[in-house]
């Protein structure tokens, strides 16, 4: 998931044409203090910490000013946060409106209609999960004849909007329509619309980019997404990675089973510390770099869960074996294994070998990596 | 026809000459499937693992009267590949590829539908008859012919369940990866009236995991309309909200798609549950020897 920051939203909604307040983005409180003072933010404004999680008004993260210099207080006083844990680098400047009514807008994807949808409510400003069902209109959208016409006037009648403003929320939602398939987003979400005078302005912008479309869109390469710096090595090397709160290291093949791996280490008093699906793979190579990774992780006990199908017990056995001689001395970590499928007698003698045992069930393996790891959590 | 699959069907191979296209078109003619074609265009002229390779789908269907696809191809030109399938008259294609954006996974899905067509995938292992032929990747030796159906989100862990109900002595009538993707072409709804019309299906087994409701809509469905005994697992009960397990599509995203929701509704709707993958298999041994009782 590529989560864009509000300015960075912002730019996308300024580019499909979805009117926004007048602002600027700052990185330090005398920046701030010039942007207002040159007028390029008119006052009053407000100030937002550009942090991708929610909740900025409560934690202190949003603030007013009325004169060039509470900018520059406000801005600084909000750099110097640390907002849930993401440290504050940049503020958005942006001139204060008077607001009407607030509103709710998104589009996303409805993964079991299997088209995009857009959510819609008259009650904006709070989270949408907060909003009385019944509150909220679903529009999906049939991705060839697009977003029609007599779905926007319903949308409007449901936001309880007439004339200028109608018309205005015909061409934002156009805009929206739009930026969610060009940009290839999987949530654009304007929370809150505020109707201003006779039209509309968006207050917030959170757009999430597909990872998958990636490819596509390397303009978004330089940001950092949340993931742990282990995880972004991973990604990067084409492991599947999750950083977890507990200490057992799990490696198994395929989501599914990694997934399931976790489950019954749970159920047994474990407590996975790391998710790593190794997928399909027939290099030991590949193998031995995943060990080198959950190494760096430092598990205070690794479990490997393998069924061998499209990828063989033996390979994973000898990139296995390889890793063990790689791992530096202060990274080593007890190893419990269980391998079974395509070529599982090789792969068990080549691990007997070299001093690991394979146990054959899921439950006694899993008992005994939980025993390793210093017993229940 | 069975389950999608039959003696009937002839299978082409999208992206042919690719490490993964050569490999798995030598394993699906190992599982006894007719792979009559393969496509990787500037390639025509070749053969792969003794199956001609053409330039277009096209071309391939005209000389070898080819009617379902398995495609390899890599995530950006996926989407060519399958509409190439679909105008060329293919009506069946299993999309192997992994990491295809969302967007163009709606495009392939409804104009694929817009045709009669079918999509199993993306990023997923495919379907597997034992005896009848195979699209896809699923490891053959898992299999032995029988008489229990297999519906699954996931890849390796279905092998295993797969293998599980082998070693109980019991086999497969066919058995369906759907993928680990947000948006499939066949969900666990477009399956199941599949085995519930299968003469040759007695128990059906869905495995399921965290992320979206597509389990929930399957629980809906077996509800109404599934006589058959149905035995489920769900993966990722200890999964954190938030995180994507693996699969684009594992995720618990705004507190929808946890797996206490999805055991609950196919409880519910009577399915026999699995706490543990290893369970499922003790779980339809003793279906099937209740309905030999019977």
């Amino acid at each position: 998931m590529v989560k864009l920051a509000e300015w960075r939203g912002k730019e996308l909604f300024r580019k499909y044409g979805v009117p926004l307040p007048r602002g600027q983005v700052a990185r330090s409180g005398s920046e701030a203090e010039k942007l207002v003072a040159s007028g390029a933010v008119p006052l009053p404004c407000v100030i937002k910490a550009q942090v991708l999680s929610g909740g900025r008004g409560k934690g202190g993260a949003v603030r007013f000013a009325n004169t060039p210099e509470e900018a520059r207080a406000a801005a600084e006083a909000i750099l110097a946060l640390e907002f849930k844990g993401e440290k504050v680098k940049e503020v958005l400047l942006e001139e204060k409106l008077p607001i009407g009514r607030e509103l709710y807008l998104s589009v996303t994807l409805d993964r079991s209609l299997r088209l995009p949808i857009v959510i819609a409510s008259a009650q904006g400003g709070m989270e949408i999960e907060t909003v009385d069902d019944a509150a909220i209109e679903r529009t999906p959208v049939h991705p060839f004849p697009g977003l029609a016409a007599y779905e926007k006037r319903q949308i409007g009648k449901v936001l309880g909007v007439a004339g200028p403003v109608a018309k205005s929320l015909d061409r934002l939602l156009d805009a929206l329509w739009t930026l969610f398939n060009r940009e290839d987003a999987e949530l654009v979400e304007i929370n809150p619309l505020a109707v201003v005078g006779e039209g509309l302005v968006a207050l917030d912008a959170k757009v999430i980019i597909e990872d998958d479309a990636a490819f596509r869109h390397p303009e978004y390469d330089d940001i950092q997404d949340d993931r742990t710096p282990l995880e972004e090595v991973a990604r990067e090397k084409g492991i599947a990675f999750v950083q977890l709160d507990g200490n057992i290291g799990v490696i198994a093949n395929g989501a599914g089973l990694t997934m399931a791996t976790l489950d019954v280490l749970k159920e047994f008093g474990g407590n996975p510390g790391v998710f790593l699906d190794l997928g399909g793979t027939d290099d030991p190579k590949k193998v031995t770099e995943a060990f080198l990774l959950m190494a760096r992780a430092k598990p205070r006990a690794v479990f490997l869960n393998i069924f061998g199908g499209v990828t063989r017990c033996d390979t994973v056995a000898n990139g296995l074996v390889e890793a063990m001689k790689q791992v530096p001395a202060e990274e080593k970590f007890p190893l419990v294994a269980r391998i079974r499928g395509n070529n599982e007698k090789e792969g068990i003698e080549i691990l007997r070998a070299a001093g690991i045992t394979s146990i054959p069930t899921l439950k006694e393996s899993a008992q005994a990596v939980v025993a390793a790891a210093g017993g229940s959590a | 026809m069975t389950v999608l699959v039959d003696a009937n069907t002839r299978v082409l191979v999208q992206g042919i000459t690719g490490h993964q296209g050569t490999v798995h078109t030598r394993q699906m003619k190992a599982f006894g499937t007719n792979v009559v074609a393969g496509v990787t265009p500037g390639k025509a002229g070749t053969e792969v693992e003794g199956v001609p390779v053409f330039d277009t789908v096209k071309e391939a269907v005209a000389k070898t009267r080819a009617n379902s696809s398995c495609i390899f191809v890599p995530a950006p030109y996926a989407k060519d590949a399958l509409v190439e399938a679909v105008d060329a008259g293919i009506l069946l294609s299993v999309v192997v590829t992994e990491h295809i954006p969302f967007h163009d996974m709606l495009v392939m899905y409804h104009y694929s539908r817009s045709k009669g067509g079918r999509i199993i995938g993306p990023n997923c292992p495919g379907i597997a008859a034992p005896g009848l032929a195979k699209i896809g990747i699923i490891p053959n030796v898992v299999f032995h012919p029988g008489r229990v159906g297999v519906i699954s989100r996931s890849g390796t862990l279905t092998y295993e369940i797969v293998n599980g109900i082998k070693e109980h002595g019991l086999g497969q009538s066919a058995c369906i990866g759907l993928g680990g993707d947000p948006v499939v072409g066949t969900s666990f709804v477009d399956a199941l009236p599949l085995f519930q019309a299968d003469p040759g299906t007695d128990v059906i087994v869905l495995v399921g995991e965290i992320g979206g409701t597509a389990e929930e809509d399957g629980a809906e469905y077996i509800r109404h309309h599934v006589t058959k005994p149905v035995v489920a697992y769900i993966a990722g009960r200890s999964a954190p909200p938030g995180k994507r397990m693996g699969h684009a599509g594992a995720i618990i995203s705004r507190g929808k798609g946890t797996a206490e929701t999805k055991l609950a509704a196919l409880s519910a709707a009577g399915a026999k549950v699995a706490r543990f993958p290893y369970e499922i298999p003790d779980l339809v041994a003793e279906i099937v020897a209740r309905q030999a009782r019977r």
